[in-house]
């Protein structure tokens, strides 16, 4: 070192030496951050190395699973355990302790009918309405919605003009809140609503889109067909965006028809994709609530009252709430949503096997 | 140091724990309110005014939406929490749950004197108990738009005119004006129990359980759904909707999409403030049946509740905005009658509007409060009647959308009523 160069602060460092430091600091740095961790393991090892012990690697995973299963149980399966129990009692009492206990009459008197496929014959006559609405509203809601989120898919993964816009057009209503879209929706449907406005200077009669019970179900179908398109399309479109692309070069060369291409190549590779999309569109329609609700309000009549709704009327929106039958219809419906789940897990179980066999 | 950090950890705690129920600090007094039109802004000036005067009192007024206490207010109630006083029309259900004032009042007989009448409509069946006062009291009834019956050329029915007549001229307007439908009733039970004892109907037993659906139920039952289904009532009212769920047609009145609107006193703001010099429009009371012209009374009543950390301070409250001369301000502002006796009997309140229909139509309510017939004037003191208006409303309603005949309508409003009955511990 120089004689005249000041001991501290020193104006320069070899860049050596400066990497030195910097490392050195690190390094420090490490061990003040880690070295907290460090003890923590250090402390727990001995009783995890006993644990794995005495339950094998089993007992480990279950170990590390505790504090998210912890979490699950309270606020899923808790509540559905309480749930249950109130699906066992009467009366108008919040607490179970003041409830009174009825077995499964609940259930009983759900589903007490004559005739199944008229629920004009049963105690619960607007439960079973309400399954049937929800019933076919699955069937042609996931149905349309399908075909066209896959269309809509197909479209957009085309080589269009300002396509981040449209994919941007066809997502924006899924940002909307579902009140929100239902009111949106009864604005222009309802008798002096936006629609009417408009087809009546066209000469045509007004028509009164809520009130007419298949305009009604139409409607509801419709709307949240809107709403959630974008979600559904988005996930079709990853799909679709994952596809090779030298196979459709392959078939162009081989001059095979786009029907063919989309028969033959498109849709057997998107199937993955296509099956969560039908799994979670058919849970959600089966939940269908909201958007209908506000839409409809559940008529004309109970010609749009779904299941939810009818578990919110009965145990939350009447003057005179009957929690237990709710509940009991609430887990009748979970029933339905726990069937669903396992046909989705039977699908995607064998179509992994057939994977792993070709 | 250790002292100090366990009060600091105490104080937390309470604080946790405070934050945690809805109960208030000692010197607060958490009021829940809904408004139909202007009365949430009255209320919050008073009781600023009240707690000028006492500024040991920290009253917190929640103004939330009808439906926020219609359907969360009972949970709070059940689990020992929610507010100290609310306002409530479920009067008469959530009995078990309001808070004797009794022996918290400087003055009992007071409360006896001028809320005593309606006392029943909120306690317990055989109690005694204060448990707070009708912050109004209101009456169902009609409203013609008179601007386009006049158009039209045809005379408003008078005083005398049955349900018949008055379809009839609003149905002469109709055709004349174009407009949507003759007229419309809320979709409501509580709502056309009026008409129903006009015609005959009582729904409560000699051991005060629900009777059957009887004669004069089933009368203006069937006049109802045959005015539906000719397009004499909107149907979008009561068809558009499933289960108990209410819908005014307050706005399609407004709208003047129909001449004539059966609702009730509660209205008269709302027409007032949304309707301005549009058209005019009068308050037509109830019209006939075979059996009167009656309407229903009810209302709206402030109640203290049971569960409150601070029955003194709460009964100071109640004091004040149940003092005749608030009661008095109160009504003037908001337009709503009062179920003061005092300020009832001694007239002479200045309705706080310009609007050259409302001083007619507050007194037109007045002078049909005199027209109830004992199967109304029963109903608001019934427990009973939530369970009844519900069936109604969700059955009826489906006969109008065609899913139910009137007969098998009768039959599930009967079993629905039974079984509400039941699951509510019984009669």
């Amino acid at each position: 070192m120089p004689a005249s160069m000041p001991m501290w602060p020193r104006p320069w460092l070899p860049p050596a030496e400066t990497e030195g430091i910097v490392a050195q600091l690190k390094q420090m740095a490490g061990a003040v951050v880690t070295a907290p961790l460090g003890w923590a393991a250090r402390a727990i090892d001995p009783p995890l190395r006993l644990w794995q012990r005495l339950t094998g690697t089993g007992g480990m995973a279950a170990f590390f699973l505790l504090p998210n299963m912890a979490i699950f149980g309270v606020f899923v399966l808790l509540p559905l355990v309480i749930n249950f129990a109130y699906s066992m009692t009467t009366g108008g009492a919040l607490f179970l302790s003041d409830r009174e206990y009825v077995g499964a009459a609940q259930y009983a008197q759900l589903l007490d009918c004559d005739d199944y496929t008229d629920p004009s014959t049963c105690a619960q006559d607007q439960f079973w309405t309400a399954l049937a609405n929800t019933a076919l509203f699955v069937v042609l809601q996931v149905s349309l919605l399908i075909v066209t989120a896959t269309i809509t898919a197909l479209i957009l993964n085309r080589e269009l003009r300002a396509r981040s816009f449209w994919r941007a057009v066809f997502f924006f209503p899924v940002l909307l809140s579902p009140v929100v879209v239902g009111l949106i929706w009864r604005w222009i449907l309802q008798r002096d609503g936006l629609l009417n406005a408009m087809i009546i200077p066209m000469g045509l009669d007004p028509v009164n889109w809520l009130i007419e019970r298949n305009w009604a179900f139409a409607a509801a179908i419709g709307v949240t067909i809107w709403a959630h398109l974008g979600f559904y399309a988005l996930i079709l479109l990853a799909g679709l965006q994952a596809i090779p692309k030298d196979l459709y070069e392959a078939a162009e060369m081989d001059g095979t028809k786009p029907g063919r291409v989309f028969w033959r190549i498109t849709l057997p590779l998107l199937m993955p994709n296509l099956l969560v999309v039908i799994v979670l569109a058919l849970i959600r329609a089966v939940q269908v609530f909201d958007e209908a609700f506000v839409l409809t309000g559940g008529g004309p009549g109970t010609a749009t009252l779904f299941l939810t709704q009818y578990i919110y009327e009965v145990g939350f929106a009447s003057l005179l709430k009957n929690p237990g039958l709710a509940a009991a219809a609430s887990i009748l419906m979970g029933a339905v949503l726990v069937v669903l789940t396992l046909i989705q897990l039977a699908i995607s179980r064998r179509n992994e096997k057939k994977g792993k066999l070709k | 140091m250790i002292p100090t950090m366990k009060r600091t950890m105490t104080a937390l705690a309470a604080l946790g724990f405070g934050m945690m129920t809805s109960a208030a600090w000692a010197g607060d007094v958490r009021v829940m309110w809904y408004s139909d039109g202007v009365e949430g802004e009255v209320i919050a000036d008073l009781l600023n005014r009240f707690m000028e005067q006492n500024p040991d009192i920290n009253v917190i007024l929640d103004n939330v939406a009808y439906k926020v206490v219609q359907e969360q207010l009972q949970i709070q109630l059940e689990a020992g929490t929610g507010p100290d006083i609310a306002r409530v029309t479920n009067l008469k259900a959530l009995a078990s749950h309001w808070l004797d004032l009794t022996p918290h009042l400087q003055d009992p007989a007071y409360w006896e004197a001028n809320f005593g009448d309606y006392a029943d409509w909120m306690r317990e069946d055989g109690s005694t108990a204060i448990n707070g006062f009708l912050t109004q009291l209101t009456l169902t009834g009609g409203f013609a738009n008179k601007t386009l019956f006049e158009q039209a050329g045809v005379a408003i029915p008078g005083d005398d005119a049955t349900w018949d007549d008055w379809i009839a001229a609003a149905s002469e307007v109709q055709a004349s004006q174009q407009t949507a439908a003759a007229f419309a009733i809320d979709r409501s039970g509580h709502r056309i129990s009026g008409p129903n004892a006009s015609y005959g109907a009582n729904y409560i037993g000699p051991d005060r359980a629900p009777l059957p659906v009887d004669a004069g139920t089933k009368a203006f039952a069937e006049k109802l759904v045959a005015w539906t289904n000719d397009g004499k009532m909107l149907k979008d009212t009561w068809v558009s909707a499933s289960g108990s769920t209410y819908r005014a047609a307050a706005d399609d009145f407004i709208n003047a999409a129909i001449p004539f609107y059966y609702s009730g006193s509660w209205q008269v703001a709302n027409l007032s403030t949304k309707i301005g010099d549009g058209f005019d429009w009068v308050a037509t009371g109830s019209p006939c049946g075979t059996a009167g012209c009656s309407g229903l009374g009810g209302g709206a009543g402030l109640v203290a509740i049971k569960y409150t950390q601070n029955p003194e301070d709460v009964a100071k409250v109640m004091e004040y905005l149940g003092s005749a001369a608030v009661v008095k301000e109160f009504s003037e502002r908001t337009l709503f009658l009062p179920a003061h006796k005092g300020v009832a009997s001694a007239g002479g309140l200045a309705w706080a509007s310009e609007d050259p229909n409302v001083g007619p139509a507050l007194d037109k309510f007045v002078e049909a409060s005199g027209d109830i017939v004992p199967a109304a004037a029963a109903l608001p003191a019934w427990k009973w009647g939530s369970a009844y208006y519900g069936a109604l409303a969700n059955r009826i309603s489906q006969v109008m959308a065609g899913e139910l005949t009137l007969d098998d309508a009768y039959a599930r409003i009967d079993a629905d009523v039974a079984e509400a009955v039941a699951a509510a511990g019984g009669n």
